[in-house]
């Protein structure tokens, strides 16, 4: 609130300047080209050619305070086995656009500040310089072509799906506003389902004539072995939802009609992710705010709120209704063992159908 | 001034009874057919769907600063839809889709490049009128039919259009999927088949027009870079809209008569539906085929004034004119096979991600060739820093910054994990959003002499330009950062996840400065509105410019020009052009029109 007064002072002030300037103007005798009176003129030029270097002198300190004071808002190492490949892509790609931008608006505020008008300065009368013109066309091109040729490899790598390393399949299945996750069981497939077969217990629609179903776990948690790659199968029920993992750098669309996929490799386990020095900073600085935050709600009569403890998480990344904004589910990573024992305390879909008939 | 129209004989003599006509206030002012009034009208009603977009930008941005906490404003602008002044979680996204709708199409095409093109098509290219002033006059009205059900829509029952301004189906399909669905979903199909029916006949009239009424002279090689910017926009409309429309026709026939285009295996409010077989990415592709040449659609005719304004500020020929126009082309080309990259995760076949990828980022190209020309332009000129200039070089800046992030996006891998989040929200503002305004305002700015014989208030303008300028990076360079720690867009809150609780600060520090922008905004609307009133008359060419709209004198007159069309001499770049013996060439001027012949001693150039 107290930032809103200071920009309707801001607001303000400025325009008691300006009313002033007109005021000041009244006491001044007509300009004899009243005509021109609203075009730039060499004060005019001059102080906005300043205006131009200042500004982006500010721009530069804006740039460079941003990527200071917001360091810990860049996701911590990736938690994936591509997403190492991912992260150094990302930053190849920043430092190259970041130093384009730098030049390139340097020139163009310098300028600006440079050859701003003066009476009787002469304009260099320069319309083509076919040389010119072929150095910034094949810059662009070839830096580009080397950022196209990495991530075209990255991103051939990260799409192939293939079964080769004895992935993990499990489906992802999204519903307005939840997330279910389908383990594919011993044989390690999953059964043929559709939402036709929804139907009581069977909130999957899960084929219940279909015998690879009936090993099948359906869980609210997403647990996953660490280094195993996982296959993700992406089913929704109602609408598009999108499945963002973003400490895992993936993400891919759920479409109802058709089955979408997503392969990585967990390469840290949520103990381990927990404990980086990233993390536990990051998580100090959160509940710092909360507990800042409780006490404002405890003053207020209210009820406050609980210190926070990093988990992985999924979130529903793509419009879907009025509850778009808390469709998540909780993601661990863990040893292949707990994994196991884990999974064995879930409930198969044959036992679920048993329990249904009972 | 010491310019001299070249007295020659009138080949379009046949015109003249143009202007003789009685006008009645009617025809004069509401049913016109000229199309100077009718750039006027799209300006205005652009500019009042404006100040809806921006408000509605400002309401969602308290609510991202305070979420779910009451505020008087809400309770008096949302009513039911924010009980005891807490917003509902539906109108948010009802916010996000017509706030993206308004801005995106009826601002920034209509009100944009309808505004302009309408404008300077004629009188720069040296015609009376467009090719048909009656079809004009009905893609205005389409138009205003369209903002009209738009701006209805906000008021029924269940709430407008919500599912975003991409309505991906099944979403918008299906009334059960959410509130907005419903009546809201039907009137933003409607509102929007008949703003592509309006875009399509001003478009079809701006193609023809150029390339049959230029005056004698105006070879497509002399045509100011706006015209080509608005020449090759309508192209790109006429190739894309009806795409558009396609996908709109087929979304009202599975929401209202049972087709499966788009819907398949659907479970919703606990019965399965009878659609089957239809894919939403079909949708997707169908929407992005128009989606992304839209982006140009809203971006070339801010190029393209601001090339215009460039050069003239700066005293100085546009610097490499030929590849300006082959840019334009190559950006017109390459926008029609990108619509990909906003589906890199869609489901779609990967292969086609990495095609996708190459073709997006080959139009960065272009682009930064674009964006060096615009430099080279100011180096060494004498330039005018008037508030359109200012405006110009603010895109340029903005256009680059914007344009940049873009090479993250574009590309199939990194997308993955920004796909949807803030990030993607601050790029393409930049270098879309804030940059079109740019232009939009820059030509405002440029052109208010000739639209109203008056002058805008410079000093206001002034404070107009460096608020935007400061407030819109204030906005937008900090989001890129909130995305890049995964925040996802449209969601009403973040509350929910403990994770973005440091991004609290920041998000507010963001909404501040979008209300300082928002305040920056009243002083080109006083500015914009005083003028037209009260405004100092306006000389006939204050900028000093080539183009032939400044040669028409200031009585607006149906036909452009009172007398005789002007023929063309030369391109309109010629500024500071020196003869051999190092003055001017017309002494004491250092610019020469377009309608001048070529003078003695002076040096023909072809560029």
């Amino acid at each position: 609130m107290t930032a809103f007064l200071i920009i309707i002072i801001a607001a303000l002030l400025a325009i008691s300047v300006w009313q002033i300037s007109k005021i000041a103007k009244i006491g001044k005798a007509p300009d004899p080209d009243s005509d021109l009176s609203e075009v730039a003129n060499d004060m005019d030029n001059k102080r906005n050619g300043q205006g131009m270097l200042l500004f982006v002198i500010a721009m530069y300190i804006m740039m460079i305070a941003c990527f200071v004071g917001y360091q810990d808002f860049f996701l911590p190492d990736a938690a994936s086995a591509h997403g190492a490949e991912y992260d150094n892509l990302l930053i190849l790609t920043t430092v190259v656009i970041m130093i384009v931008q730098f030049l390139t608006q340097a020139l163009l505020h310098w300028f600006s500040y440079k050859y701003h008008g003066k009476k009787g300065q002469r304009a260099l009368f320069y319309a083509d310089n076919d040389r010119l013109e072929f150095i910034w066309t094949a810059i662009p091109v070839v830096v580009l072509a080397g950022l196209i040729l990495w991530g075209l490899f990255s991103w051939n790598e990260i799409m192939d799906a293939n079964m080769d390393d004895d992935p993990l399949i499990i489906e992802v299945y999204a519903y307005q506003f939840d997330w279910r996750f389908r383990y594919s069981g011993s044989d390690n497939t999953l059964g043929d389902a559709n939402v036709r077969f929804i139907e009581g217990a069977n909130q999957l629609g899960i084929d219940p004539t279909d015998v690879d179903g009936m090993d099948d776990a359906v869980s609210n948690e997403l647990h996953l072995p660490v280094n195993r790659p996982v296959i993700f199968k992406f089913r929704s029920q109602d609408v598009l939802h999108s499945a963002y993992m973003p400490h895992f750098r993936a993400q891919m669309n759920v479409v109802p009609g058709m089955v979408t996929q997503f392969k990585f490799t967990p390469t840290v386990t949520s103990e381990d992710y927990k404990s980086t020095e990233f993390m536990t900073q990051k998580v100090r600085k959160i509940n710092e705010i909360r507990r800042q935050k409780s006490k404002e709600l405890l003053a207020a009569g209210d009820v406050g709120l609980d210190p926070y403890e990093f988990e992985y998480y999924l979130l529903c990344n793509k419009i879907c209704g009025v509850n778009h904004y808390n469709m998540q589910a909780k993601i661990v990573v863990e040893t292949e063992e707990e994994f196991n024992e884990w999974l064995a305390t879930q409930e198969t879909f044959d036992q679920t159908l048993a329990k249904a008939e009972n | 001034m010491g310019q001299d129209v070249a007295a020659v004989h009138d080949d379009h003599g046949h015109d003249d009874g143009h202007h003789h006509h009685k006008e009645t206030f009617v025809t004069k002012y509401i049913f016109s057919q000229d199309h100077k009034m009718i750039a006027k009208q799209y300006l205005i009603t652009g500019l009042i769907m404006g100040v809806i977009g921006i408000a509605m930008s400002l309401l969602m941005r308290m609510q991202i600063a305070n979420p779910e906490e009451p505020s008087v404003i809400f309770e008096a602008l949302l009513g039911d839809w924010a009980p005891g002044g807490v917003m509902d979680p539906g109108i948010y996204l009802a916010l996000v889709t017509i706030h993206g709708t308004i801005m995106v199409f009826f601002v920034l095409t209509a009100g944009l490049s309808g505004t302009f093109s309408n404008f300077l098509i004629p009188l720069q290219i040296g015609a009376r009128d467009m090719a048909s002033g009656f079809l004009n006059m009905i893609s205005y009205w389409l138009f205003f039919l369209s903002s009209a059900i738009m701006v209805g829509s906000l008021f029924v029952e269940l709430g407008p259009a919500s599912a975003g301004w991409t309505i991906y189906p099944p979403l918008s399909a299906l009334p059960e999927a959410m509130p907005g669905s419903a009546l809201g979903m039907t009137l933003w199909l409607v509102s929007m088949a008949i703003f592509i029916a309006s875009s399509l006949l001003g478009s079809l009239n701006y193609v023809v027009t150029v390339i049959n009424l230029r005056t004698k002279g105006m070879s497509m090689t002399r045509l100011p870079l706006t015209i080509w910017a608005f020449f090759v926009t309508a192209i790109i409309g006429i190739v894309s809209f009806p795409v558009l429309f396609a996908a709109a026709l087929l979304l009202i026939m599975d929401r209202s008569f049972g087709t499966s285009f788009f819907l398949s295996d659907i479970y919703i409010q606990g019965e399965v539906l009878a659609h089957q077989g239809g894919s939403p990415v079909l949708f997707e592709h169908l929407f992005w085929f128009l989606g992304h040449p839209e982006v140009y659609i809203v971006l070339l005719p801010a190029l393209g004034i601001t090339s215009e304004i460039i050069a003239t500020n700066s005293r100085k020929p546009i610097f490499g004119y030929r590849a300006m126009v082959a840019s334009i082309l190559a950006i017109a080309f390459l926008s029609t096979i990108v619509w990909g990259h906003h589906m890199f995760i869609s489901g779609m076949n990967p292969f086609l991600g990495s095609v996708f990828t190459f073709t997006t980022l080959l139009i960065a190209i272009p682009s930064a060739v674009k964006a060096f020309n615009y430099i080279t332009t100011l180096w060494k000129g004498n330039l005018q820093m008037n508030p359109a200039m200012l405006f110009s070089i603010g895109l340029v800046s903005t256009f680059i910054t914007g344009g940049l992030t873009g090479i993250i996006l574009g590309d199939s891998t990194l997308d993955i994990n920004v796909h949807d989040t803030y990030f993607v929200v601050a790029h393409f503002h930049l270098v879309m959003g804030i940059s079109a305004l740019y232009g939009l305002f820059a030509g405002v700015y440029h052109w208010f002499p000739k639209m109203f014989n008056k002058m805008m208030d410079k000093n206001l303008g002034y404070v107009h330009f460096w608020m935007t300028a400061i407030g819109a990076y204030g906005v937008f360079f900090p989001m890129h950062f909130v995305g890049m720690a995964g925040l996802p867009r449209r969601y009403y809150t973040n509350t929910n996840f403990p994770y973005f609780d440091d991004l609290a600060d920041t998000n507010s520090l963001i909404t501040y400065f979008a209300i300082f922008t928002a305040v920056g905004q009243l002083f080109f609307a006083y500015n914009f509105v005083k003028s037209i009133f009260f405004g100092k008359k306006a000389p006939a060419n204050p900028w000093k410019s080539n183009t032939l709209e400044w040669t028409t004198g200031d009585k607006h007159i149906h036909g452009n020009w009172a007398g005789a069309i002007p023929h063309v001499h030369r391109w309109p770049y010629d500024y500071s052009k020196l003869n051999e013996d190092d003055e001017y060439v017309i002494a004491g001027q250092d610019y020469v029109p377009q309608h001048i012949p070529l003078q003695d001693k002076e040096e023909e150039m072809n560029h």
